[in-house]
């Protein structure tokens, strides 16, 4: 018989080590389900996560696109994090950074076409405001009438879908671009642009933010009394009242923050790698930067590693459906194993797995 | 023994770290009541879970009534005869009596037959009980003869009971008491954990006692002094709280018509309150469980803010401020539940320290945590209270139960505050570390300070304070300075007749 028991303490060790299991145990099964497709297992995962860095034909290409995917990933895996931390679950991320881009790109086209060096921080500034006030919406909501922060910020999502596609065939779309959906092309607007700062790295301004984000949160974390409070409220939410800390505050606090990061992502990624305001210009990051901050244990270096690693199966598997012929649906499955992995192996953290029972011995 | 129940040889079981029981034998007579004694940590609830079938020996082995005896869950050890109530109760405050008692059997009956046999048992053995009330309703002493009734009707024979009087006022203790002897007559065998000296040399036949994973002596209670089973459970003799002269200073905690709703469905509204506490006095607060402690606690840290002018500290209005604010003011507490409330289970006892001594101790400066301080702060919290831990980096929910305890009023008084208030200081502490809790709440009071003790123990408080009162129904009694006390009164005050002690005596 097997059983699980519970550690006295919770292990160090293994918290580190899950994520290399949950990636490992990722690749064996992936390989077996692309194996199913007739693709060699083997090759597969090569291609997935070897050849976007290091092929020698198109690593070239491929390899600015890591930082170009893990910038906005961890700049909202990083906001999200800080809340699981506390027990607010915000998986709106999505949304907060489709109407963070929406708001940026508004306040920067009112002024088209400026060559003020002021509008790309203006649009930066209302892109953060626009995700915290579409986070503030459920945070005021739990706070005032108790509502699941969950289910409001989830629907949220959907609503700003729909804004999104709305403002892209109305308010905002290019009155040059003949009819088609879509806004004016940022790329071709200097003053609003977020170019890359090293040609063909991937480096734009968003990928800086995700670092400032990354060391900003891990000091506030370690450090900081603010960081400790939520932590004390995700622990144990009794203490946490005994300790003086404000429920109502730690719920704004966190989600706010996840708002403003979710927001800038939108924004940097609406300037820059999508370059216009359009209706499939979110790449579901919002969602996919939940798994990047479990992936990453829910601390910031974590995080950095996770995102890094979450945005190369995604180029990863770009390749394997040209060069391979996967279907689109088989990688996304692949990312999901992760997080299935992950929280499988994450109950050993707790746990030890015992083997056998035990007899009474004479 | 021709008459033994439960013959217990060689039982050993051993976790990582630490040997919980090591080679314990003994031999529980039938119609006995056995007593187990021992500080907390000395083995007594591994030994009670191998006999129950939770927890399986490593070596050793029982036999009940002549047959071998190696349950492997607790249904097994119910089959066999043995029944057990716990320390902490496990009944759904939603459903009622006759429900909770049918949730925790095999093959319950109709819920008519079950409620009949309920309302029989309860009558058997004195222990009134309406089937039908809804358990929330119920006060301490109600819910646990819900757990007792539930042991009876599989009509064991043996019943483990865990520290059951801790919850209960002096009279429904004799009445348990009689419950038990009655029991005893039939030939039910009991084994009875307490901390409660007086208690077991009352009530046991023999007692068995742990310490330290082994087993010390067995002896017949009634025969050894109270003194003699301390010092065997700890192995040394221990200092009582010294005896003092209070010279009462200036008021420093006013409370003046403290009221406040429920704060659940099944909490305690305050009514009311009203006291004071001055510099260099402590007074105690006694009562059943549930009748309004956690809320006067939670009303006085500031986990809730009460009504302008209900609660004062030294002159100045606190009762707006949150906990942060009042402990920035001298005004600190310590809640009763340990794991959850006053500590965070996962996080270690340094970050435990930060969660109340962060100002006071400027452990935190410009809203920055300075961890080296945060760890000698831990450090001192461990030295001065001898909390028995690896470090100061384990995790709190890795200390047992009396350790966590020391750290937890240890971290307060090593803040210096001018009033402090605990809710129960000494529960499930051994009888050691609680007389050392109980001398530095006595020592703080030397100082200064102004304590508040709220406890279910009444000899500690009878022991440590000067004045005594008694909630009841989120109501404060009238208070007394406790030199004028006696058992009878405090029950009575504890029942809420305050002022009726005579139509009670008659009745």
């Amino acid at each position: 018989m097997i059983s699980l028991e519970k550690r006295q303490q919770p292990s160090q060790v293994i918290t580190a080590i899950t994520p290399l299991i949950a990636v490992a145990l990722t690749m064996i099964v992936g390989g077996i389900l692309f194996s199913f497709y007739g693709a060699d297992p083997v090759e597969s995962i090569r291609v997935i996560f070897w050849d976007p860095m290091f092929n020698q034909q198109f690593a070239g290409f491929t390899r600015p696109q890591l930082l170009v995917k893990a910038g906005p990933l961890i700049l909202i895996a990083i906001g999200l994090s800080i809340g699981f931390r506390a027990g607010i679950w915000n998986i709106g991320a999505e949304g907060q950074y489709i109407v963070g881009a929406i708001c940026g790109a508004g306040a920067g086209l009112a002024f088209y076409p400026s060559e003020s060096p002021l509008i790309f921080p203006l649009m930066i500034l209302c892109g953060a405001l626009g995700g915290l006030a579409w986070a503030m919406i459920p945070a005021f909501l739990k706070v005032r009438f108790g509502t699941n922060e969950i289910l409001v910020s989830l629907m949220l999502v959907y609503v700003a879908q729909n804004i999104l596609i709305s403002v892209s065939t109305g308010l905002l779309r290019n009155p040059e671009g003949m009819g088609f959906p879509g806004s004016r092309n940022f790329k071709q607007w200097d003053a609003a642009h977020n170019a890359e700062i090293i040609a063909n790295t991937g480096m734009h301004w968003g990928v800086v933010a995700a670092f400032i984000a990354v060391i900003g949160a891990y000091v506030m974390m370690a450090r900081h009394i603010q960081g400790f409070n939520i932590r004390l409220s995700g622990e144990a939410p009794r203490a946490a009242r005994f300790a003086g800390v404000n429920p109502g505050r730690v719920v704004f606090l966190c989600l706010g923050l996840a708002g403003l990061l979710a927001g800038l992502a939108g924004l940097f990624e609406v300037t820059g790698p999508a370059g216009q305001v359009s209706g499939q210009f979110n790449a579901g990051y919002g969602f996919t930067a939940i798994i990047v901050a479990f992936l990453g244990r829910l601390h910031p270096i974590g995080i950095l590693l996770a995102g890094l690693l979450m945005a190369l199966t995604y180029i990863g598997g770009e390749l394997a459906q040209l060069m391979l012929g996967l279907p689109g649906a088989a990688i996304q499955l692949f990312q999901g194993m992760l997080l299935f992995f992950l929280l499988a192996t994450d109950v050993f953290t707790n746990y030890r797995l015992r083997f056998g029972k035990r007899e009474v011995l004479s | 023994m021709a008459n033994t129940l439960l013959s217990i040889r060689g039982l050993t079981k051993a976790y990582p770290g630490v040997v919980a029981n090591d080679d314990v034998a003994f031999d529980i007579g039938k119609g006995e009541i056995h007593a187990l004694l021992g500080e907390n940590g000395a083995g007594k609830s591994t030994l009670v879970k191998m006999i129950y079938g939770l927890v399986q020996p490593d070596r050793g082995q029982m036999e009940l009534d002549g047959a071998a005896f190696a349950p492997t869950q607790p249904s097994q050890a119910r089959q066999s005869g043995v029944a057990m109530v716990f320390q902490h109760f496990s009944l759904f405050d939603a459903l009622n009596v006759a429900e909770n008692v049918a949730l925790g059997m095999e093959n319950p009956p109709k819920p008519r037959d079950l409620a009949k046999q309920i309302q029989e048992v309860s009558e058997t053995y004195g222990l009134p009980l309406d089937p039908y009330r809804t358990v929330g309703t119920l006060s301490a002493g109600e819910r646990q003869r819900v757990e007792i009734i539930r042991c009876l009707l599989q009509d064991p024979r043996l019943l483990i009971m865990d520290e059951p009087t801790s919850v209960l006022t002096p009279q429904e203790v004799e009445i348990l008491f009689e419950t038990l002897r009655k029991l005893k007559s039939e030939g039910t065998s009991i084994l009875y954990i307490s901390h409660k000296l007086e208690e077991i040399r009352a009530l046991c036949d023999h007692a068995t006692i742990l310490r330290l994973g082994k087993k010390v002596a067995t002896c017949t209670p009634a025969e050894t002094s109270a003194r003699e089973l301390a010092e065997m459970m700890v192995g040394s003799s221990f200092a009582t709280p010294q005896a003092r002269t209070v010279e009462t200073g200036e008021v420093l905690l006013e409370v003046r018509g403290l009221s406040l709703p429920s704060p659940g469905g099944f909490g305690t509204p305050l009514r009311d309150i009203g006291f004071e506490v001055r510099a260099g006095e402590v007074l105690g607060i006694g009562g059943v469980a549930g009748n309004g402690q956690d809320e006067l606690l939670a009303a006085l840290s500031g986990e809730r803010t009460s009504k302008p002018g209900s609660v004062l500290l030294k002159g100045n209005d606190v009762s707006a401020m949150g906990p942060t604010e009042r402990r920035g003011s001298g005004l600190l507490s310590a809640p009763e539940e340990r794991l959850g409330h006053a500590a965070a289970p996962n996080m270690s006892l340094i970050e435990n320290g930060v969660l109340t001594a962060g100002r006071r101790r400027g452990l935190v400066s410009g809203g920055f945590i300075s961890w080296p301080k945060a760890k000698d702060f831990a450090a001192e919290v461990i030295e001065r209270f001898d909390v028995r831990t690896p470090g100061p980096g384990t995790a709190a929910r890795a200390l047992s139960g009396g350790n966590l305890q020391k750290f937890v009023v240890g971290r307060e008084i090593l803040q210096s505050p001018e009033v402090l208030v605990v809710n129960q200081p000494t529960w499930g502490v051994d009888a050691a570390a609680a007389a050392a809790i109980r001398q530095a709440l006595l020592d703080l009071a030397a100082q200064g300070a102004a304590i508040v003790v709220i406890s279910q123990d009444l000899d500690e408080l009878m022991e440590i304070a000067d004045r005594f009162g008694a909630v009841n129904e989120g109501r404060l009694s009238e208070l007394r300075p406790v030199s004028s006390l006696d058992m009878e009164q405090i029950g009575l005050m504890m029942g809420g007749a305050h002022d009726m002690e005579v139509a009670h005596a008659d009745a």
